[in-house]
């Protein structure tokens, strides 16, 4: 590949301090025209940080960033959007209530006779949708636009302000297989339209389909460089993480048991008042894991939360072991059904951040002893069970006094994973177990959510992550707008059916 | 769904604006005019006790749109409308010995420069210092109430106020020119506000910005805008719509200032921003169903009519306002991000 002599963007040997953390050391990247360029680390290596220094929104330390051939110093993205740096954020920045031209125009908008000349905007729009393949219709309102649309709104938003360099902040994590096929489209347009991207994942078969280089990033430095069309999947993971790292679960045959799941035309409203699932019905049998797949919002949530009892049904029923525990509290459907949750928002779930270690690691047994005994607390128990499970569980931390909230998102997971997988339990709720964390701790939880269902525990996963659904499940269900669209066993399932599934498309039997 | 349920409103709210146009026309012209109750619901006397009721609350509750679209809560409308007053007091008496004319635009530009100031208070209070915004708006109301009780002179008194000026031609309208067309100027200025800030706010750059930076002001910051700039101007701007509605108390309406005069017409404003849902002609339409309250709170007792009991009929402003907000509350959506700081490293706060 030949490339002009001048990156159209480099970062020289980058260093940013935070407050008692090194976010950045000394990182150098080059990007050029008509490139993509792979930024590949785990959460926390400092990808993000990295690209807000090159937006703008963060000052390096240390360091300098050049653009075509200049040293340049970026106050605020509006000098690096000046410069022709654009930014697809992780988190859509569109604003839910505006419409689309409203959304692109913002900050730069068109002005005729001293008002918004929102038709200008508009033949704008429609030119740069229609060079690059961004089909978007410029008068929808941003909240009623599914995930995949919004995500062109953001890259046109870019393109609108004339950017010659596009940074894409993990920008398939929120799209299904279909739309990352048609991200990935797009890209390939605009590599062939002389744009430079830089593309920043933690998911490496991405990494290999689109990049034309890799850099990957640990701990805040650039720990190797790769070659997309010679490097593997499991030595990129290895430069991620820095050792070995065994990607696919070993799991043998499940060998499933009485159902202890049972759930029957199940119907629960969203916090909005709206049907969010509208008739699931599901199984799960003990000694089988049944992962639900869909794309977020489809009802997953709201399914967990019935099931462990956070949210009222609205019709239908849960049944666990065989009892009817449609209506029982939390508190029942933990201790009396046997079941353990572990929540996909752990922050507001999981765990109480300025409790410590030893205290999370008690939240669901806390009035029973050893740990309580009359109404006391049994301190000399709490921290022994504490100090058993931060061992077995590999929870790095320095003390069982440490509070919960300033471990790493990691060993935040694993504390609750501790905490619910060392009881006795026939049903194990997992909703998003490995979400934000890194791989080698997925690694381990994955192992931990086997093991509990080799043991004979009935096992829900719910994951909006489909190679851990892929990886880990033994039966598959596709949720869709509140209902479930197939179940399918795990040998049966290929990527591509499930991700039109998730997309709402049910195959004709042919 | 909503939207079928919104055009049952609008349609209905049509034909009932139709009906009392028709009304008013018929008991202003008619026989039907001897009629006490009719003459208390729709007589001219009543509507224009409506305009010059809903003025302030107009005001008062686009200075709140101004603050709350572009991301800061402000419930101390009540206290930079009673600070405009006293303000506005102070420079009337102060130049008694000027021209009518000039002292009183003295008068309303003093109450403008000391909303402003206010604005920029509570704009510093809530994004330098950080500060609970309910609480900084609260400081404000103390701090008015308590600031004019103490300095405020018993014995001073404002000569003169403003007077109606009649349209030409426009006056000459039977029943509605008598209504909306002789009116005191800050009336009709007023009223053009309430144009100009929702052409302002839908159709120019500065509105689109403002409310990106009360919507989802990080996308805002991304785009190249100074968040907490717009919100320190539009906090201050707002203030002076407050203060300015403080001057028309005491310039326009009454003509001398009292302890207190406000009188939760700042918490009244408040009401028509939400009920309005926090949209200028939405803000007008409330602020005006809560001034004809009052109205016909006056007319029953000026039309000598016992049937009703008196605390009854006090009663009636509140009870509209009450009914009116708690029923809209779930149907009307603010600002996603009012009330929460916008902190960024490259933020030139």
């Amino acid at each position: 590949m030949s490339h002009p002599a001048v990156p159209a963007l480099e970062a020289r040997s980058i260093t940013k301090i935070f407050p008692g953390v090194v976010a950045n050391q000394e990182v150098s990247l080059q990007v050029h025209a008509g490139e993509i360029l792979a930024l590949l680390g785990e959460n926390g290596a400092g990808k993000s940080t990295l690209m807000n220094v090159l937006f703008g929104l963060y000052h390096p330390t240390q360091g300098e960033i050049w653009v075509d051939g200049r040293p340049v110093t970026l106050k605020t993205p509006r000098d690096a959007i000046a410069l022709g740096i654009g930014m697809v954020h992780q988190h859509f920045q569109l604003v839910p209530v505006m419409t689309v031209i409203d959304n692109i125009m913002l900050g730069d908008e068109p002005i005729r006779y001293g008002l918004l000349d929102r038709r200008h905007a508009e033949e704008r729009i429609r030119a740069l949708s229609h060079q690059y393949g961004l089909a978007v219709d410029p008068h929808s309102v941003i909240e009623d636009l599914p995930v995949g649309i919004r995500q062109r709104v953001e890259i046109l938003k870019a393109l609108y302000r004339n950017a010659k360099i596009l940074i894409l902040d993990e920008p398939t994590a929120v799209l299904t297989p279909q739309e990352i096929e048609g991200l990935f489209a797009v890209m390939e347009t605009l590599k062939r339209q002389g744009k430079a991207m830089i593309f920043i994942t933690h998911k490496l078969k991405e990494v290999l389909r689109i990049a034309d280089r890799i850099l990957v990033l640990r701990g805040g430095r650039v720990v190797g460089a790769a070659d997309p069309q010679t490097a593997t999947q499991s030595q990129l993971a290895a430069l991620m993480v820095g050792r070995e790292v065994i990607l696919t679960v070993e799991k043998g045959a499940a060998r499933p048991g009485a159902a202890v799941l049972e759930v029957t035309d199940l119907q629960a409203k969203n916090d909005l008042g709206e049907p969010a699932l509208r008739g699931v019905s599901l199984q799960v049998r003990a000694g089988e894991i049944v992962g639900v797949a869909g794309v977020q919002g489809n009802g997953q949530t709201e399914l967990v939360e019935v099931i462990t009892g956070l949210r009222r049904a609205s019709g239908g029923q849960v049944r666990i072991g065989g009892v009817d525990r449609t209506h029982a509290s939390p508190g029942q459907i933990t201790h009396a059904g046997h079941c353990s949750h572990v929540p996909e928002d752990r922050h507001a779930y999981g765990m109480v951040d300025s409790y410590t270690v030893a205290d999370n690691l008690i939240l669901n047994q806390y009035a029973q002893p050893p740990f309580a005994r009359a109404a006391t607390i049994q301190q000399a128990a709490i921290a022994e069970h504490a100090e058993k499970l931060v061992k077995k569980f590999d929870v790095r931390t320095p003390s069982i006094e440490t509070p919960g909230g300033s471990l790493s998102g990691g060993n935040q997971q694993k504390m609750v994973v501790a905490r619910e997988f060392s009881r006795p339990i026939q049903l194990l709720i997992a909703a998003q177990p490995t979400r934000g964390i890194d791989v080698g701790s997925i690694e381990f939880i994955h192992q931990q959510i086997v093991a509990k269902r080799d043991e004979g525990v009935a096992v829900l996963l719910v994951s909006a992550e489909l190679d851990e659904i892929l990886a880990l499940s033994d039966r598959i269900a596709v949720i869709y707008q509140g209902r479930i669209l197939d179940v399918v066993d795990r040998a049966a399932a290929t990527r591509e059916g499930l991700g039109l599934l998730m997309a709402g498309v049910k195959a004709e039997p042919t | 769904m909503g939207n079928r349920l919104l055009r049952g409103t609008s349609l209905l709210a049509m034909f009932l604006a139709v009906a009392a146009v028709a009304m008013t026309l018929l008991v202003n012209t008619t026989s039907l005019g001897e009629h006490p109750w009719l003459r208390v619901f729709f007589s001219v006397s009543a509507l224009n006790f409506t305009l010059r009721a809903s003025v302030p609350l107009i005001l008062g509750a686009l200075c709140g749109i101004l603050c709350e679209r572009t991301g800061i809560v402000n419930i101390g409308i009540e206290g930079m409308m009673l600070a405009g007053a006293f303000a506005a007091f102070v420079a009337k008496t102060s130049t008694n010995d000027w021209p009518l004319l000039a002292s009183l635009l003295f008068g309303v530009g003093v109450s403008l420069a000391v909303g402003g100031a206010m604005g920029l208070l509570h704009a510093l209070f809530s994004i330098r210092y950080r500060m609970d915004q309910i609480i900084s708006g609260t400081v404000l109301i103390v701090l008015a109430a308590g600031i004019s009780a103490y300095l405020f002179d018993r014995d001073a008194v404002a000569e003169g106020k403003f007077g109606a000026i009649a349209l030409p031609g426009l006056s000459q309208i039977p029943v509605f020119g008598e209504v909306f067309f002789s009116n005191p100027p800050l009336t009709y200025l007023a009223l053009l506000l309430v144009i100009v800030v929702h052409v302002a706010l839908f159709s120019s750059r500065w509105g689109v910005r403002t409310r990106a930076c009360g919507e989802h002001p990080r996308a805002a910051d991304t785009v190249g805008i100074d968040v907490n700039r717009f919100r320190y101007v539009n906090t201050m701007l707002g203030g002076m719509l407050a203060g300015l509605a403080g001057g028309f108390l005491v310039l326009e309406a009454v003509g001398q200032f009292q302890e207190g005069m406000t009188a939760g017409r700042g918490f009244i404003s408040l009401a028509a921003m939400i009920f309005g849902n926090w949209m200028p002609f939405g803000a007008m339409a409330a602020a005006l169903l809560f001034g004809y309250t009052q109205a016909l709170q006056n007319e029953l007792l000026l039309a000598g009519i016992t049937t009703v009991p008196r605390q009854f009929v006090s009663m009636i402003p509140y009870v509209v306002t009450i009914v009116a907000v708690s029923g809209f509350v779930g149907r009307v959506r603010p600002p996603a991000a009012e009330g929460k700081v916008y902190e960024t490293e490259s933020g030139s706060e």
